[in-house]
C-alpha cells in the first residue's frame, strides 16, 4: 500500500514526463512548418550593374524578390546611407516591395519618383518614403560590391557601413 | 407583418452595401471610357470614298507586299518559316488572307499609309526612341492606288462561317501572332523570345481573359487599347465590329465553354426550388395550425 | 450483459443497441425551442445547410483540384471549370456560398446582439459562435489561396505580411507562416492542407459544441422572455399546444426552418448560376504572378470592416506609426466582438429598440460597419481615408463605450 505523499510525487513525475513529451512535439510540429534549407538558402544573385542605363529601373529578383536598381543621372543627388557607388556612377539598391503593405511600386521616370498603385505611397528615387501610408524608406537587401557586379545576399563593407548608419 | 418589416430592414442594409462595394465601387476602380469607334474616324490620311480597282490592286501587292506577307488564298505562300520571319522582322509578318474581312477599311488603308498612326503606337516609334515598326509607311502612295489595294484584299478575303471554327479562324488571323490560348491549344505564330524583345514583355495567354476582363473591358480594349491601359505596346488592330464580335465569342466559347448549360440549367434549379418553397410553406402551415 | 429480450421490431432492435427512441427524444421532439420566434431564428439551421453544401461541392472540387504552384491554377480554371462534368456548377456553389455564408453568419450575429442572446447563462453559446466566425475566417482565407490567381496571391501577401507588424517577431514570424521569403509552393500546399483538412475538422467539433451550449440556457425568444421550459414541455405533451410556450425542434421548428431554406435557396441559386462575379473575381482569374501586383487589391467582402479598421491609421500619433496604430485597432476589432457578454453592463434583456440606450448603440455599429465594409473597398485616397479613419475610431469608440453606456441604462431601468 502507497502512502499518499508516495502517490503524490508519482503523480507529478508523470505529469512531468508528459509535458514534456508534449512540448517535444510541439517543437517538432513547428519545425515542420519552418521554411526548409534550400530555401532559406537560396542562392545570392549577381548583378553587373555597369551596362544600366541612367534614370532607367532595373529589376532583378532576389529571393522571390524585386530588386530595384536604379542609376542615378548627373544631375541627381546622391544621398548618404542609401546611395551606392559603384565604379564611378551612384545606384539606389532597394527591395522593390511598398513599406506598407508590400506592392510594388513602379518607378516614373519623367517625375523621378516611385508610387505604389496599391494604396498611393510615394517614394523618392533613392527610396525615401515622401508621400501616403508607407512607414519607411524601402529596404536595402544585403549586399556586396565585387567590380562593377553587386552580389545580393552578402553582406560587404559598403553594406555594413550603411546599416550602422541608419 | 412583423416578418416582413425585418425581412425589409436586412434587405435594405444589404442592399446598401451590396451597391456600396459591388457597383460604386468598380464604377469609381473602373471609370467609364470613350465608346469603342468601329469606324476609325481618327484617322483621315486616305481618301476612303475612292472606288477601289482589285485588278490593279493585285497588281500593286504582288509589287509592295508579298515579299514579306503571305497570302495563301492567293496562292501566296509564307517566304521564310515563322522562327526565321520573326528573327528578320522581330514580330512574324500577318498572312493577309483575312486582311480584308477583319479589318476595316478605312483603318487598313490608312495603317497602309502610315501604320504607327493608325495603331496609336506613336509613343512607342517615334524619333526619341529611335525604335522603327517593320513595316514601312506607304505614304508616297497615291489613295487611289492604296484603295486598290484595299479592294483586292477584300476580294480574296477567305469567307467563314459564324460558328466556333469560323471564330477561331478570325481569332488566329487577329490575334494569333502575338497572344497563346493555351486552353484552345493555339500558340502564338511569333516564338515568345522574339516578342519579349518586340513588344518589352510576353503577351498574356488569352485563355481566360473572357473572365478576367469581361465582354464589355474588351469591347472598348480590342477597340483601342490605349483608352484602357495607356502606355500599352499593344497595337490598335482595326477590326471590324464583326470581326471582333467573332474574336470575343471564341474567347467565351474557350473560356466559358459551360455558358449555356449553365443558362439553362439555372432556370430549371431556380423553378424548382420555387415549387419545393411552396410546398415547404403547405407543410409549414398545416404543422403549426395546431401550435397557434 | 443485462437482461435480454428479443426484439419485435427494426425500430427495438436498434433501440436496445443504439437507444435510439430516447436519443430521438432528447434531440428532435422533445427538444424544446421557444414559439415566440420569427424567421431570424432559422439563420441557424441555414448556416448548417450551407456549411454542408460547402463540405460536399469541397469534396468533388477536391478530386480534381491540384495543389501546386504549377498547376493550381489550370487544375481549377481548365479541369474543373471546363473538362469536368458539372464541376463549373460545384465550384460556383463552393465560392458563392462561402461569400453568403458569411452574409448569413452576420444576420445570425446581429440576430443575437440585437435580442441579447449572449447573457445571462447564454455566454458559452456567444463564445462559441464567434469561435466558429473565426474558424469560418480561417477557412475563407485559406480557401481563397487555392485557385493561385492574382487575388488569390496578393491578398496572401498582404494579409501574411501584416503579421510582420508584430514587434520583435514580426519578420520571422511571416516567414514562419508562409514557409519561405515570399508566398509560394510552401504556401499554397500549407494553406491547402489547413483549408481541406485542419480547419473543416475545428469547424465540425466547433459546431456540435455550439449545438450542445444551446442544451442548458435555451434559445432566446423574441422578448428576451426567461420561462420554465419543463413546465410549458408538459403542457405541450399534455395536448394543449396552443398555450404552451414551447414547440418541438421536430417537426414544428424545423416546418418553418425547411421553408425559409427553401425561399433562401431560389436566391442562392440565382447567384450561382446569374451573379456570381461578387464571389467570384475577375481578376482571379488571371494566374499569380509575384512580380505584378494588381491595380487594387481588396479582401473579400466579409473581411473589409476589419480590413479598413486596419488601414484607416494611415498616419502617426505619439511617435505610434499609423501601421501600429492600425494593427492595433485590427487586433482590437477581432477579439472585441468575443467579448460582448462582459461589455454589456445591463442585465435585461430584451431586444435593442426595447432599451433607450442600447437602440442608438446598436444601429450606429451597423451603419459604422456598413461605412467600413463600403470605404474598405474604394482605394483609400484624399477624403476616403479620412473617412476611414472616423470610421475606424469610431468602431473603437463604441466598443469602449459600451460599458458605460449600458451601466447608464441599468441605472435608469433601477430608478423605476
Amino acid at each position: 500500500m502507497m502512502d499518499e505523499s508516495r502517490r503524490g510525487f508519482i503523480g507529478k513525475a508523470f505529469g512531468a514526463v508528459a509535458a514534456v513529451g508534449g512540448v517535444a512535439s510541439l517543437i517538432a510540429m513547428k519545425k515542420t512548418w519552418d521554411p526548409l534549407p534550400s530555401v532559406m538558402s537560396a542562392g545570392f544573385t549577381t548583378v553587373d550593374v555597369s551596362g544600366l542605363e541612367a534614370n532607367k529601373l532595373d529589376i532583378v529578383v532576389w529571393r522571390g524578390k524585386p530588386v530595384f536598381i536604379l542609376k542615378y543621372t548627373e544631375d541627381m543627388k546622391p544621398t548618404d546611407g542609401r546611395t551606392v557607388k559603384v565604379g564611378d556612377h551612384y545606384y539606389s539598391v532597394m527591395i522593390g516591395l511598398c513599406t506598407h503593405l508590400g506592392c510594388i511600386p513602379g518607378y516614373e521616370e519623367d517625375k523621378k519618383l516611385f508610387k505604389c498603385a496599391c494604396h498611393g505611397g510615394e517614394y523618392s528615387p533613392d527610396g525615401v518614403n515622401t508621400f501616403g501610408p508607407p512607414p519607411r524608406p524601402l529596404d536595402i537587401p544585403p549586399f556586396k560590391i565585387d567590380g562593377t557586379t553587386l552580389v545580393l545576399g552578402d553582406e560587404g563593407p559598403e553594406y555594413k557601413k550603411m546599416t550602422a548608419k541608419a | 407583418m412583423k416578418e416582413f418589416k425585418i425581412l425589409a430592414v436586412i434587405l435594405i442594409l444589404v442592399g446598401i452595401t451590396y451597391y456600396g462595394i459591388e457597383p460604386y465601387a468598380h464604377s469609381v476602380m473602373h471609370p467609364e471610357v470613350a465608346p469603342a469607334d468601329f469606324t476609325f474616324q481618327d484617322v483621315k490620311n486616305v481618301d476612303t470614298k475612292l472606288t477601289g480597282n482589285a485588278a490593279n490592286g493585285k497588281t500593286l501587292v504582288e509589287a509592295n507586299c508579298i515579299a514579306c506577307h503571305a497570302i495563301e488564298a492567293a496562292g501566296n505562300p509564307a517566304v521564310m518559316s515563322n522562327a526565321d520571319a520573326a528573327a528578320s522582322y522581330g514580330v512574324v509578318p500577318p498572312d493577309l488572307s483575312h486582311a480584308g474581312r477583319i479589318y476595316d477599311a478605312n483603318f487598313l488603308a490608312n495603317f497602309v499609309f502610315d501604320p504607327v498612326s493608325a495603331m496609336h503606337l506613336q509613343h512607342k516609334y517615334n524619333a526619341e526612341s529611335g525604335k522603327q515598326f517593320p513595316m514601312p509607311s506607304y505614304n508616297w502612295m497615291a489613295p487611289q492606288d492604296i484603295m486598290d489595294i484595299v479592294a483586292y484584299l477584300q476580294s480574296i478575303a477567305v469567307k467563314v462561317t459564324d460558328d466556333k471554327a469560323g471564330h477561331k479562324a478570325t481569332f488566329e488571323a487577329a490575334c494569333g501572332r502575338c497572344h497563346n490560348m493555351q486552353y484552345a491549344g493555339i500558340e502564338a505564330t511569333t516564338p515568345a523570345d522574339n516578342l519579349k524583345t518586340y513588344m518589352g514583355t510576353v503577351p498574356p495567354d488569352l485563355s481566360q481573359y473572357i473572365k478576367s476582363r469581361g465582354e464589355h473591358y474588351l469591347h472598348s480594349f480590342v477597340n483601342d487599347p490605349q483608352v484602357l491601359l495607356k502606355g500599352t505596346s499593344m497595337p490598335r488592330v482595326g477590326l471590324t465590329e464583326k470581326a471582333q464580335e467573332e474574336v470575343i465569342a471564341y474567347m467565351e466559347e474557350i473560356g466559358d465553354s459551360k455558358k449555356a448549360e449553365r443558362n439553362s440549367l439555372g432556370l430549371w434549379v431556380m423553378a424548382y426550388m420555387v415549387v419545393f418553397a411552396f410546398l415547404a410553406y403547405l407543410w409549414k402551415r398545416k404543422i403549426w395550425e395546431e401550435v397557434h | 450483459m443485462a437482461k435480454f429480450k428479443k426484439a419485435d421490431s427494426m425500430l427495438e432492435w436498434f433501440d436496445q443497441r443504439l437507444g435510439v427512441v430516447n436519443f430521438a427524444k432528447v434531440m428532435m421532439t422533445e427538444y424544446w425551442i421557444p414559439k415566440n420566434i420569427n424567421f431570424l431564428w432559422a439563420m441557424g439551421v441555414l448556416l448548417t445547410m450551407l456549411f454542408t453544401m460547402l463540405l460536399v461541392s469541397g469534396i468533388f472540387l477536391l478530386m480534381y483540384y491540384k495543389p501546386d504552384v504549377n498547376m493550381a491554377f489550370d487544375s481549377v480554371n481548365y479541369t474543373i471549370m471546363q473538362e469536368v462534368a458539372y464541376g463549373w456548377l460545384f465550384r460556383h456553389i463552393h465560392a458563392v456560398g462561402a461569400s453568403v455564408v458569411f452574409l448569413i453568419i452576420y444576420i445570425h450575429m446581429f440576430t443575437g446582439i440585437y435580442y441579447g442572446s449572449y447573457k445571462k447563462g447564454r455566454e458559452m453559446i456567444w463564445i462559441s459562435g464567434m469561435l466558429l466566425f473565426m474558424l469560418f475566417s480561417a477557412e475563407g482565407f485559406s480557401g481563397y489561396m487555392l485557385p493561385w490567381g492574382q487575388m488569390s496571391y496578393w491578398a496572401a501577401y498582404v494579409i501574411t505580411e501584416i503579421f510582420g507588424g508584430i514587434p520583435f517577431i514580426g519578420d520571422d514570424l511571416v516567414v514562419w507562416i508562409r514557409g519561405n521569403f515570399y508566398v509560394a509552393d510552401a504556401t499554397l500546399t500549407r494553406f491547402f492542407m489547413l483549408h481541406v483538412l485542419l480547419i473543416p475538422l475545428a469547424i465540425l467539433g466547433a459546431i456540435v459544441f455550439h449545438f450542445y451550449s444551446l442544451r442548458f440556457p435555451h434559445v432566446n425568444n423574441e422578448k428576451g422572455e426567461f420561462f420554465d421550459y419543463e413546465v410549458e414541455a408538459e403542457k405541450y405533451l399534455a395536448g394543449d399546444k396552443k398555450h404552451s410556450k414551447v414547440i418541438p425542434f421536430w417537426p414544428v421548428f424545423l416546418s418553418k426552418d425547411v421553408f425559409v431554406m427553401g425561399v433562401f435557396l431560389i436566391f442562392f441559386f440565382y447567384l450561382v448560376f446569374f451573379h456570381y462575379d461578387f464571389a467570384m473575381d475577375p481578376i482571379n482569374f488571371d494566374k499569380a504572378n509575384g512580380l505584378k501586383t494588381p491595380a487594387h487589391i481588396y479582401p473579400e467582402w466579409y473581411f473589409l470592416w476589419s480590413y479598413e479598421v486596419l488601414r484607416g491609421w494611415f498616419f502617426e500619433i505619439a511617435g505610434i506609426s499609423g501601421k501600429s496604430l492600425g494593427l492595433m485597432a485590427f487586433g482590437f476589432a477581432n477579439v472585441i466582438f468575443l467579448l460582448i457578454p462582459w461589455l454589456d453592463r445591463s442585465p435585461t434583456v430584451k431586444p435593442a429598440n426595447q432599451r433607450p440606450f442600447f437602440k442608438y448603440w446598436f444601429w450606429i455599429l451597423m451603419a459604422d460597419l456598413m461605412v467600413l465594409t463600403e470605404f474598405g473597398k474604394l482605394p483609400p485616397t484624399g477624403p476616403n481615408a479620412w473617412v476611414g479613419f472616423g470610421a475606424s475610431l469610431t468602431f473603437l469608440v463604441l466598443f469602449l463605450s459600451l460599458p458605460f453606456i449600458t451601466k447608464m441604462e441599468a441605472k435608469k431601468a433601477g430608478r423605476k
